[in-house]
């Protein structure tokens, strides 16, 4: 069949053409938008104050492997917007929660959160989980002047005008599990941690620290994040002997490393571990066995003693079940809906502009203690905590600062990290 | 009508529909957020058609098109990035997340992507090429069939696991935070309807050069050697070479796709790219039709709007229906979505003996 051979190339190289002249008339008529250096045409907010209810969002993953993390967060979002409206809701409006799930997948995020803003028009969005999803998520509240309740501890250096962090920066996580360190006379450490930003940031600071404070830094590993391969690390560990190890591992890796940490005969004792990623949550899945009495930093725990966490924990467990557990993630989300309440009640506006005007001093007797929202970076003061994991799964506090500590995201106030800072 | 469609006036008409309805008609009644998704939208099809390029006519099960979706993405990210820096803190500046990783000096394979066309020619010409050289590695030795699906995923999974140790590349969490495309602002909706008006551009141009390839004598061969390798080699044709090119302008469409993405979506991750997103880039292609024209953009439009809606409606259950869509698929209608009006033609054929015969 000779013909089927024949090249007909007539209406389609002219379709190409055809399509190509479509674009450029279309982008000649268009009109041009702003260009660099320019401000762009403000983006309107469609938030409407008229009715009886306000929407915020609650954009967690609920599919995919932050999942079973995220979904604790959003459950106590949920607990705090229920006493809030129990409570006769914010400037009297009810509060109603749009829901949305962010897929584990910081593209998902993104996209989710600019639904949730220009689609559903909520007041704020609360949640967010990886660093990640944070990033991705910062440009779409810039550029559409809305606000993120951020509650998870993060690496710092960060501090945005649209988003309130209300989980932990450096300087009242990390640091204080190094000051309480060298207090126990540590003098040596070995750093294990995922390979992404938080683990690199935050043994960039022990180092700094570490210098600074006479402690030697016998090794640093990275894993790749969800790696289970410990044969070898922990090997190194064992033969490097330091005083002590700080972890910076995420997830799953917790499980095989302390399982491998413990087979080879390490313990607390000998070799205490001082982990910043491990709350009640994970305790269960790594084994109880493989890690009674190591240590954790956080700024709270379930165990923590005060009127306002009782409360909180029992309001948890009526709700969603006696074995549940609470967890810092968990509270400084339950804290970041309150304090977002109280920032609207201060303004007495859901408007965005107002409410950033309002932030700063706004305080909130959460179950941690009392968090205060830091006006100049978007930061909350927290209570440090070093806890040790206990046979019953919960964390104890061994240690803990002397009230709250305030937020320097940009470890501003420590000379040893100079070098650390971004220099302009 | 199937006859109408591959005539002349047919490209024509259908040509000119799709251009009214995706330069006149979507702007008019999507909102600014959706023009912005369905902006998504397109770039996953723009890859899409490469894929049905290279499986559906040419047999090669290309799993690992997050390679090449990656390579285009991270070059564009890399150009944009350089362009903040420079606009916020002059020439040569070293982009935010490297000052925040703690780099003073820019690494050197970043100092090129200060150039607008240096980018663009990286863009058309690094992907392809790197598809060139592995595709002969790899039809040379007449590797096919499971073995190169393998190795197309093995790459993917190799790829992003290669990016997250990046750190002058972003690591895990990417490049993100872009605020300029070529001198325009992104943030401004003007400059973002832009950005729709030319993905959806380069899926109409993508989309005539498949179908040019098609009817091209290349696209005859192309399928005599995924149905018969053997036969057409002989015949006398390297079989290999026909492969490669099929490979590489299915590799060239993805990295397009991937430049188009980065300022369309704002955020470029090895989670974007590698096994998980190689596979859906497959299943849009899979279930509208891979065989045919039109059927991978249908799939993966389809695919993606559906995902998006379902997620919407229902958080948490679209992975099931994911899966279960693609089960219905595989069994119960191989061709996928496009082949729906032939089978029902079949049918009706079948069960009308008689008009046949009338007409004889």
């Amino acid at each position: 069949m000779p013909h089927r051979f024949k090249r007909r190339s007539g209406p389609t190289a002219r379709a190409l053409v055809a399509s190509a002249a479509v674009v450029f008339t279309a982008a000649a008529t268009a009109a041009c938008g702003a260009r660099a250096g320019e401000e762009a045409a403000a983006a309107e907010s469609c938030l409407d104050t008229s009715g009886d209810t306000i929407k915020v969002g609650a954009l967690n993953s609920l599919s995919g492997t932050m999942a079973i993390s995220e979904t604790t967060v959003r459950d106590s979002i949920y607990l705090a917007v229920e006493e809030i409206n129990a409570a006769g809701g914010v400037l009297d409006k009810e509060i109603e929660i749009v829901a949305e799930d962010g897929a584990s997948e910081p593209v998902v995020f993104a996209e989710k959160a600019e639904k949730l803003i220009r689609e559903d028009c909520v007041a704020a969005v609360f949640g967010g989980w990886t660093s990640a999803s944070r990033k991705a998520m910062l440009p779409v509240f810039e550029d559409n002047d809305s606000l993120l309740y951020y509650p998870v501890q993060y690496e710092g250096l960060e501090a945005s005008e649209n988003i309130f962090y209300t989980g932990a920066t450096t300087n009242q996580q990390i640091i204080p599990a190094l000051d309480y360190l060298a207090e126990t006379g540590v003098e040596s450490l070995y750093l294990v941690g995922s390979d992404y930003v938080f683990p690199r940031t935050a043994n960039a600071i022990i180092n700094a620290y570490a210098e600074a404070h006479g402690i030697e830094v016998l090794g640093e590993d990275y894993v790749t994040l969800g790696s289970t391969e410990f044969s070898t690390i922990v090997q190194q560990v064992n033969a490097a002997g330091a005083d002590a190890v700080f972890n910076t591992l995420n997830g799953d890796s917790n499980v095989a490393f302390f399982r491998e940490y413990t087979n080879v005969g390490l313990t607390p004792e000998d070799m205490p571990v001082m982990s910043v990623s491990i709350a009640e949550e994970e305790v269960g899945g790594i084994g109880i066995e493989n890690i009674e009495g190591q240590l954790a930093a956080w700024n709270y725990y379930q165990t923590v003693e005060s009127e306002t966490n009782t409360a909180f924990v029992d309001a948890f467990k009526a709700e969603y079940g006696s074995e549940r557990v609470t967890s810092d993630p968990m509270e400084a989300a339950y804290n970041s809906v309150h304090l977002w309440a109280a920032t609207v009640e201060a303004a007495e506006s859901f408007a965005v502009d107002d409410v950033q005007e309002a932030a700063g001093g706004i305080a909130f007797d959460g179950p941690e203690g009392t968090v205060v929202i830091d006006g100049d970076n978007n930061h909350v003061s927290k209570t440090a905590r070093i806890g040790e994991i206990s046979a019953d799964g919960l964390l104890y506090t061994v240690w803990e600062s002397e009230g709250p500590i305030e937020p320097d995201p940009f470890l501003d106030g420590y000379d040893w990290a100079a070098d650390l800072k971004v220099t302009d | 009508m199937s006859k109408f469609l591959q005539s002349r006036l047919g490209a024509w008409t259908g040509f000119a529909a799709a251009a009214i309805g995706l330069f006149a008609v979507a702007p008019l009644i999507m909102s600014g957020f959706r023009l912005g998704l369905f902006a998504q939208f397109i770039c996953y099809a723009i890859v899409a058609v490469g894929i049905g390029l290279a499986w559906g006519r040419g047999g090669m099960l290309t799993l690992g098109q997050g390679v090449y979706f990656g390579m285009g993405a991270y070059l564009m990210a890399m150009h944009l990035k350089m362009a903040d820096a420079e606009f916020r803190n002059g020439p040569g500046a070293v982009p935010d997340f490297m000052e925040l990783a703690g780099v003073r000096e820019l690494p050197a394979y970043w100092v090129p992507f200060a150039s607008p066309a240096f980018t663009v020619a990286a863009i058309l010409v690094l992907p392809t090429a790197v598809a060139v050289l592995l595709g002969l590695a790899v039809f040379k030795r007449r590797v096919k069939g499971a073995y190169f699906a393998i190795l197309s995923q093995a790459l993917a999974g190799a790829f992003a696991i290669f990016l997250i140790g990046q750190q002058t590349l972003g690591g895990f969490n990417g490049l993100s935070y872009f605020r300029y495309f070529f001198g325009f602002a992104i943030n401004d909706p003007v400059n973002q309807q832009m950005l729709y008006f030319i993905a959806a551009g380069v899926l109409l141009a993508v989309v005539a050069v498949s179908l040019q390839l098609r009817r091209s004598r290349y696209g005859e061969l192309l399928v005599a050697v995924r149905d018969s390798e053997e036969r057409v080699r002989f015949l006398g044709y390297d079989s290999a070479n026909i492969k490669v090119v099929a490979y590489a302008v299915a590799a060239l469409f993805a990295s397009v796709a991937g430049a188009l993405f980065v300022p369309v979506v704002g955020i470029i991750s090895p989670a974007s790219i590698g096994i998980v997103p190689s596979i859906m880039f497959i299943l849009g292609v899979a279930i509208g039709g891979r065989g045919t024209l039109l059927g991978p953009v249908i799939g993966a439009l389809a695919v993606a709007w559906a995902q998006t809606t379902l997620s919407e409606q229902f958080p948490s259950a679209w992975t099931y229906a994911q899966g279960l869509l693609f089960v219905v698929v595989i069994a119960l209608l191989p061709g996928g979505i496009s082949s729906i009006p032939a089978l029902a033609r079949r049918i009706r054929v079948k069960n009308r003996p008689e008009p046949v015969e009338a007409t004889a």
